[in-house]
């Protein structure tokens, strides 16, 4: 393992690939190149560590703003009957509190951490698609503010955060209140998705050569698992809050039991996405602790490829488990018994990882720093946590304990101990790493003492309330129940919590100032987010050998400052970092990454005003800004796929490529994880197909058919558009050709899609009166959103082809229009087969 | 403490105070899990402090304490758990309910429609009570008038939701007489904190007779001055939200009011139920309990007001 000590330094310099002393100019041009822009264009900067910083400050903005809201209940709640909060607010107040918290707070945080801290680990300079990660935090960040100032007028969402249609649907919420949520939700949508094709590209593409996945870090790991839960939960409930919107803006009666609709639809979407959710949080605080145990016990994490198996486990397993939310609904015995196996099941990988930090912090030394403490609390609550989870797993007491304080004991312990716990210990670790001192270990102390006791105060009696029988969600209780002193505890816990957090933040103040001039590593950790670094990450780019290169290789810092590494400097006079093979992680390319600019910025801020204009009905301004929207990232794509530019030396006799296509390169891969979400959105339309069919299997389907030569006329020309774009792409090299066979494919999907929708239109086809007519029209929506997508892909891409920015080398553009087209056509063909056959094949 | 204690053994919505077989059974599959669950709490934080400060803690320094803890144990413990817990649910689905005492309840934004399906085909409706004999199985289906809620009598029964198109049964016996408080658990809009029910246990003979008094119409009040307040209430148009069988009154909309003075509390649980409640309830219903589909009544003399309430309250 340890190599490096046992030779001499003349075997060291031998195997380091660049020569120092550097050539004077070199770093001063690698700084210049990656500083962030200066004055108020400083808002365009996208490099990870200050996209990251912003993000992170914006969700804990969140989480403060949620926590607040939570003290407003818990003083109305603190004696019964009280007067202080009238009953809408209040319900604002607990939909918001968990909207804001889950989606606003919880997931943008953990996502954060990874834009700032996973390129370090890696030693890249950058995550792939930086302007992709700024995009996604402003629309995040312009969204969230909007959304969540919705309370100051009254019109926040007031149906729970779960939004159980029919509660949700026009007749019982008759306001703009839901659709706030609905749409509100979309951005959040928007922007984790951009997260996660980034980390996938990022973890599986960008780490320092040699970091094999066998050699990467459990963060990176955890990060990626994340990435795959959000590429295949979020897709349930984009389709979830997309057909609510469309019940309630055009009467499609998805959810609408008279109609043939099923309020149980909702309820799989919803925690089909719900449940992966929780693990959507929770992992990558898993993954921040397994980084934070080995340092603090200075010793290497004990069963490291368990805790990893355990990471990608729990991520299989928690997509089986979704209806344990469901268990009080009335579904047969048998489904809850697989479900309740399931969620038993998810608790063994948390074990393994629990016991995987005891035996480490048993294996070192601790010292009780912040991070420690806040690691032991972690422990504490989260194992507390998981053992009410199972009991909620078993099903006869879930019929119990179900909708009462019990579950809001269990899932609070959960997801504080779970998440907040560790990322208060991550902003303690990792702060030196950002900030010019570390934050005062004196006053962490006492935040940690007051928000552990506050958390336990305030959420231990609930276990107790609840069984006693206080349901969920209630604004006011009656005396003599035996209630009473237990709430108060836990509103005297609530604000213990507080003044915690509020500690925290004069710690802030005092001590954080963000400067690439950092305190360094100031815990003598092992990985490589402690090498020295600036705006540019690090000086050179360090070729990884062990799990702790830092403890392994003691002359590693020193090297990859003087340069002695890969890529000390900026050949291509850009942007760029390594791009590695993703199991071995040997390099690949040198990929040349767009700078700072305005284009992301204004792109997610008309993001967030289309949706918000279209909320409040405002339809015009709406589609105007969303034109907008497309064109500024349009914009944005134009600096990109820069065509061939000359190899580059990066050092050890390596010569690169700074310019690939096809399956190699990183924006393929960024396309086939959204085709992945995209596949995800149409299964889980599928699924609500067959499942209203389930709740109605007689006479469900309520229009005839369209006669089959409509259909297989439709699934000749989407077969055709197709044939046009392989021909396209084979002719690359003599332009005319290509642009007339890409042109003629337009004309042709949008007549597939046309002959579809008329025939089943003609055929008496009306979404508004039944939820088989609503489906299937979602069908047929749902491919119209791809061919409006296609049909402005096609032009951009033409567009270049005669702004001479595509041939046959240069066809990165050319092949991600390919893909989507050809998923789009596989897609419209899968459709008509389901739709047209399915109701032949059962008889009706 | 030791209020608290007694309170969640004895509370009238304590899960923890069961009255009848099913909550019983879960009851005793709660004290294991809180038995079992400490322990393993309390061996896994051992764990961690010996780990933190033993001089021996080399001992949990490897890959096997991960595997014996981490796999094993939970392997072993979970899965005679899981088997043990889905037989116990298994019996409680599966507890005989032929021939059973039948009562359809219905939620309503924000309270209880009941209605007894009698064998000769005559109904009995009443609201936010749920009267049932001690000592044999009832049965209760389940549906919804409007959004999803969800029915729980801790001291009975687990939760069941009622859900638009789905019709859910739950069937459950209590023990010994009693009066038991249920409420609403899944949030169904507005007012769902003030949504709850008695349910009433009384021995058979007991029970018959409420069912029999229950199925008979209203009494004719024999003093002037409830009278009076009958004459108003009918002119006021309560009846075409309310019913009182035996008079004009045959509204739907709202509970029926034919017994109303022999029902504990008022408003789904929310009030005691006397004269001056039911007065204040008339006059402003808004107030009391919020978006609640009974609009404010504050068109009477306080005199006229006193004779409906005492009307009201004479419906035995």
């Amino acid at each position: 393992m340890n190599i490096q000590a046992s030779q001499g330094p003349d075997a060291r310099a031998e195997e380091l690939p660049n020569e120092a002393p550097r050539p004077d100019d070199e770093f001063a041009q690698l700084k210049r190149i990656w500083d962030p822009p200066r004055g108020i264009h400083f808002i365009t900067v996208v490099n990870n560590t200050y996209v990251g910083l912003f993000y992170i400050g914006t969700a804990f903005l969140f989480f403060v703003l949620a926590g607040i809201l939570a003290l407003l209940m818990r003083s109305q709640l603190a004696v019964p009957q009280a007067g202080l909060i009238a009953q809408g607010t209040y319900n604002q107040l607990f939909t918001m509190h968990g909207t804001v918290m889950m989606f606003l707070f919880a997931v943008p945080a953990v996502e954060a951490m990874g834009v700032y801290l996973l390129p370090n680990m890696q030693a890249a300079r950058d995550l792939p698609f930086p302007r992709l990660s700024a995009y996604a935090f402003w629309a995040y960040f312009f969204g969230g503010i909007a959304f969540f100032c919705t309370l100051f007028f009254g019109v926040a969402p007031d149906g729970g955060w779960f939004m159980y249609p029919p509660l949700t649907s026009t007749q019982y919420s008759p306001g703009i209140n839901a659709d706030f949520w609905l749409l509100g939700i979309g951005f959040i949508e928007i922007s984790a998705i951009a997260g996660a094709i980034e980390i996938v590209v990022g973890v599986l593409r960008t780490r320092a050569p040699g970091m094999s996945l066998d050699r990467m870090p459990v963060y990176c790991w955890a990060m990626l698992v994340f990435a795959g839960l959000i590429i295949f939960a979020f897709p349930a409930i984009i389709l979830g809050t997309l057909l609510l919107e469309i019940e309630r803006a055009f009467g499609w009666p998805f959810f609408i039991a008279e109609k043939g609709g099923s309020p149980l639809l909702w309820q799989h979407l919803f925690w089909f996405f719900g449940h992966p959710e929780v693990y959507i949080i929770f992992l990558p605080a898993a993954g921040m602790v397994s980084m934070i145990v080995p340092t603090i016990a200075g010793s290497p994490l004990v069963a490291h490829r368990l805790v990893v198996l355990a990471l990608i486990a729990t991520g299989f397993i928690s997509f089986g488990v979704w209806v344990h939310h469901m268990f009080t609904t009335g579904i047969p015995q048998l489904s809850l018994s697989f479900f309740s196996a399931a969620s038993m099941a998810v608790s063994v990988p948390s074990g393994i990882q629990v016991f995987a930090w005891i035996a480490t912090i048993a294996r070192g030394r601790v010292m009780l720093t912040t991070p420690a403490l806040f690691v032991i609390g972690f422990l504490f609550i989260f194992t507390l946590g998981g053992l009410t989870g199972v009991m909620v797993g078993m099903v006869p007491f879930d019929w119990q304990a179900h909708d009462t304080y019990f579950v809001v004991a269990h899932f609070h312990y959960v997801l504080i101990g779970g998440m907040v716990f560790p990322l208060f210990a991550a902003f303690y670790y990792w702060t030196p790493h950002t900030s010019r001192r570390p934050l005062s270990e004196r006053l962490g102390r006492w935040v940690f003492g007051l928000i552990f006791a506050g958390v336990n105060v305030a959420f231990f009696p609930m276990h107790i309330t609840g069984l006693m029988g206080m349901p969920r969600r209630v604004y006011t209780y009656p005396a003599g129940m035996g209630w009473d002193w237990l709430n108060l505890v836990s509103t005297v816990g609530a604000f213990l919590v507080a003044a915690g957090v509020a500690l925290f933040l004069i710690d802030l103040l005092r001590n954080f100032r963000p400067s690439p001039d950092n305190a360094g590593n100031v815990w003598n950790a092992g990985t490589l987010e402690w090498l020295p670094s600036g705006d540019y990450a690090n000086r050179s780019i360090p070729i990884v050998r062990t799990h702790y290169p830092l403890w392994d290789q003691p002359r590693l810092a020193e090297d990859v400052e003087a340069g002695r590494y890969y890529l000390p400097g900026a050949p291509t006079g850009g942007r760029e970092t390594i791009v590695t093979s993703p199991v071995h992680a040997e390099p690949q390319y040198v990929v040349q990454m767009p700078g700072p600019g305005w284009a992301p910025v204004l792109a997610a801020f008309f993001t967030a005003a289309f949706f918000l204009l279209l909320t409040v009905k405002l339809v015009w301004p709406a589609l105007a800004c969303g034109v907008l929207a497309v064109g500024f990232v349009l914009r944005w794509l134009w600096d990109t796929d820069p065509g061939r530019t000359p190899p580059v030396d990066i050092g050890g006799g390596l010569t690169l490529p700074t310019y690939v296509t096809g399956p190699m390169s990183h924006a393929w891969w960024a396309m086939i994880v959204l085709l992945l979400v995209a596949g995800t959105l149409f299964v889980c339309l599928l699924f609500s197909y067959f499942f209203l069919w389930t709740v109605n299997p007689r006479g469900w389907f309520a229009a005839p058919l369209p006669d089959l030569v409509w259909p297989a006329g439709a699934a000749i020309l989407y077969g055709l558009g197709s044939v046009m774009i392989v021909v396209a792409g084979r002719t690359l090299w003599r332009p005319w050709t290509s642009r007339l066979a890409l042109a003629a494919a337009v004309p042709l999907l949008v007549c597939a899609l046309g002959i579809d929708i008329n025939a089943h239109l003609q055929s008496g086809l009306r979404p508004q009166d039944t939820s088989y007519g609503a489906v299937v029209a979602m069908f047929l929506s749902l491919q119209g959103f791809y061919v409006g997508t296609l049909i402005v892909m096609a032009f951009y891409t033409l567009a270049r082809s005669f702004a001479g920015k595509l041939d046959q080398v240069r066809r990165g553009t050319f092949d991600n229009t390919m893909l989507l087209w050809h998923f789009a056509t596989a897609q419209g063909l899968a459709g008509i087969a389901v739709v047209q056959f399915f109701p032949r094949l059962v008889g009706e | 403490m030791g209020t608290v204690l007694h309170d969640l053994l004895t509370g009238m919505q304590s899960a923890l105070a069961p009255a009848g077989p099913n909550a019983a059974a879960i009851a005793s599959l709660t004290w294991i899990m809180f038995v079992g669950g400490g322990l393993i709490f309390v061996f896994v934080m051992s764990f961690l402090a010996w780990a933190l400060w033993s001089e021996r803690r080399g001992w949990f320094a490897g890959r096997g304490i991960v595997i014996a803890g981490g796999i094993v144990f939970p392997l072993v413990t979970l899965s005679a758990l899981l088997v043990f817990g889905l037989l116990l649910a298994r019996d409680i689905v599966a507890r005989p309910s032929d021939g059973a005492l039948t009562i359809a309840v219905t939620g309503e934004q924000f309270w209880w429609r009941v209605r007894y399906v009698g064998n000769d085909g005559r109904d009995v409706d009443t609201a936010n009570e749920i009267h049932v004999p001690v000592g044999e199985p009832v049965k209760l289906v389940l549906t919804t008038a409007d959004v999803i809620h969800s029915l729980w009598i801790p001291t009975l029964a687990g939760k069941l939701d009622m859900i638009p198109g789905e019709t859910n049964t739950l069937v459950f016996q209590a023990d010994r007489p009693g009066v038991y408080r249920g409420q609403c658990t899944e949030y169904c809009g507005a007012a769902h904190a003030l949504m709850a029910f008695d349910v009433v246990a009384h021995p058979a003979d007991a029970f018959a007779a409420w069912l029999e008094g229950q199925a008979r119409p209203a009494a004719d009040p024999g003093i002037p001055f409830i009278s009076r307040g009958r004459e108003l209430f009918l002119a006021a148009g309560c009846g075409a939200c309310h019913a009182v069988r035996g008079t004009p009154a045959d509204g739907r909309l709202g509970p029926d009011l034919t017994h109303i003075g022999s029902r504990r509390t008022i408003a789904a649980g929310s009030f005691p139920n006397n004269k001056g409640t039911l007065a204040g309830w008339i006059a402003s219903s808004q107030h009391l309990k919020p978006n609640n589909r009974m609009p404010d009544f504050n068109v009477f003399a306080g005199e006229e007001l006193r004779a409906i309430a005492a009307y009201l309250e004479s419906l035995k």
